[in-house]
């Protein structure tokens, strides 16, 4: 059985509760055993770097000394979050690049009596770990439920192959290690040219037209290609195309229904775990038609429905349009 | 921009106190940002997603950087539209650690108080609050804050989202908190007095 510390991140608990279920499921079959960091903190997200710069790296660099402190026949942290995978694994590179971020964050660190030095662990993300060491060979031999038929766009977001100081993929713009994986669970991979764009992150709070564009482009070419569902990597990506695509359509006047779930969750099917496990149906897309497809039965989940749209209703403030433009709301 | 500024810009003469900014911005980046070596060869304008809603390219910005247009840059729309997806950094034939730069000049213009718009220095002010408060992120606090504070209007249409996103159990009605609050705490009040002398 290989051990590896955790990071889990936030949002397992939280949005991409579907993420943390599936993982939990796929461990037994593929023999792995995962033990979490105790007591970790959130990493920042893209947040806290905009903000200030030694406390955003002590913010990461505790989790880092608080692995360290743990390894016991491990020195690898795996991260499923892309987004907690690049925080911890640039904090450890930077604070070897440039020592004297290491000096001051340890410094920091000593106010908690902690400390970390670059190097010690090994941060990795979940598909790394499962490709490249548990193998397409073992994950194949595992598939009890062959997803043939299911067209599925393989989508690595941006944070996972860039800007890969440790150098551990295949490419940084057309990586194949998603696809590989997806292909040895019988999936129908779909070529997908937009598999490293960006989902627009933050700026579905913040600049909600910027991020609907890039959700767009995204959504609207593997709908071209005759994807059934999109498969991620991160819960950020799924969160921004799954719960922002109603928002989205509303938006540009279309009508996608793009589902998107987790890599994880597409390998439990395919080891013949129950959907209900898998925490399918948790997405707000639903993706009962594309698993229909390869009989696997989901209950219809209620979608998410606009608000009153009767003209004789209370006056309500409209929601924006791209035509309209922010005026239609003031 | 003024056209003069432009040009000046364009021709490259900056003066030699000028590039005290350049070098400001470049100690004040995590890792060694190779900031000095860009060439202008503008790929990272070309590889980016979101050019389109910045008011100037990357290129561009570092263009002004070395001019020494402090105020300019520091209004610039450009680190707040970056969504940090490294296709410039990776494309970047100098290595310049472009997407880490917008961070130090988010936060150089957060402390200069240039920036006009303040929706994306608040939701990353009221993220950093909820996590100096919990030490951990709280989705639903920062979503209401966030959206009541910039995009009141906006809440309405966002109501059937937030009630499936409650009702799937993917947004926790309260806070998770971690156990050692104290030792975060510390470590990054520690942190802020060495963030002031560095």
């Amino acid at each position: 059985m290989k051990k590896y510390l955790l990071y889990p991140g936030c949002s397992m608990e939280s949005s991409g509760r579907a993420y943390g279920d599936s993982i939990r499921a796929i461990m037994e079959p593929l023999d792995l055993h995962f033990e979490e960091i105790d007591d970790w903190n959130c990493c920042g997200a893209t947040e806290y770097l905009g903000i200030n710069l030694i406390p955003a790296y002590s913010l990461i660099a505790r989790n880092l000394a608080l692995a360290s402190k743990q390894m016991n026949g491990t020195r690898t942290v795996v991260a499923p979050c892309s987004a907690c995978y690049l925080n911890l694994a640039k904090a450890d590179y930077y604070m070897q690049e440039r020592p004297a971020l290491g000096v001051k964050v340890n410094e920091a660190l000593a106010a908690g009596d902690l400390q970390y030095k670059a190097g010690t662990l090994d941060v990795r993300h979940l598909i790394d770990i499962l490709v490249y060491d548990v193998g397409l060979e073992k994950i194949r031999s595992k598939v009890t439920r062959p997803l043939h038929g299911l067209k599925v766009a393989p989508y690595m977001g941006c944070m996972l192959p860039r800007p890969d100081y440790q150098h551990r993929w295949s490419d940084h713009e057309h990586p194949t290690e998603l696809d590989d994986l997806l292909r040895a669970l019988g999936a129908d991979v779909i070529d997908y040219p937009l598999t490293t764009e960006c989902c627009g992150g933050h700026m579905t709070q913040i600049g909600p037209e910027t991020a609907f564009e890039l959700i767009r482009r995204l959504v609207a070419d593997a709908n071209e290609r005759g994807t059934h569902l999109m498969a991620t990597v991160c819960p950020m990506c799924q969160l921004n195309i799954d719960a922002y695509q109603n928002e989205m359509n509303h938006f540009f006047g279309t009508d996608y229904h793009m589902p998107i779930l987790f890599f994880t969750q597409l390998m439990g099917l395919a080891f013949g775990k129950e959907p209900d496990d898998l925490g399918i149906g948790l997405e707000l897309v639903n993706s009962c038609n594309a698993l229909a497809s390869i009989g696997v039965e989901v209950p219809v989940a209620q979608e998410p429905t606009g608000p009153r749209k009767k003209e004789s209703g209370l006056p309500m403030p409209r929601r924006w349009t791209k035509h309209e433009g922010k005026e239609a709301v003031k | 921009m003024p056209q003069m500024t432009d040009e000046r810009v364009r021709a490259g003469l900056a003066r030699e106190e000028d590039l005290s900014l350049l070098h400001e911005v470049s100690m004040k980046t995590a890792g060694v940002s190779h900031l000095e070596m860009c060439i202008q060869c503008g790929t990272c304008g070309g590889s980016c997603p979101v050019a389109q809603d910045m008011d100037h390219t990357p290129r561009m910005l570092f263009a002004m950087l070395r001019a020494g247009m402090r105020d300019e840059v520091l209004r610039s729309n450009t680190p707040w539209i970056c969504v940090s997806c490294y296709h410039c950094v990776v494309r970047c034939p100098q290595e310049v650690h472009i997407a880490d730069v917008m961070y130090t000049l988010k936060s150089m213009a957060i402390k200069a108080k240039l920036y006009q718009d303040s929706t994306a220095p608040h939701f990353s002010q009221t993220f950093v609050d909820m996590v100096e408060t919990f030490g951990r992120s709280y989705e639903l606090g920062l979503a209401s804050r966030h959206y009541l504070r910039h995009f009141p209007l906006r809440l309405p249409g966002m109501l059937p989202m937030g009630y499936a996103m409650i009702t799937k159990g993917r947004m926790a009605l309260t806070p998770r908190k971690i156990k050692h609050m104290d030792q975060l705490k510390k470590i990054l009040h520690r942190a802020q007095q060495l963030e002031l002398t560095s």
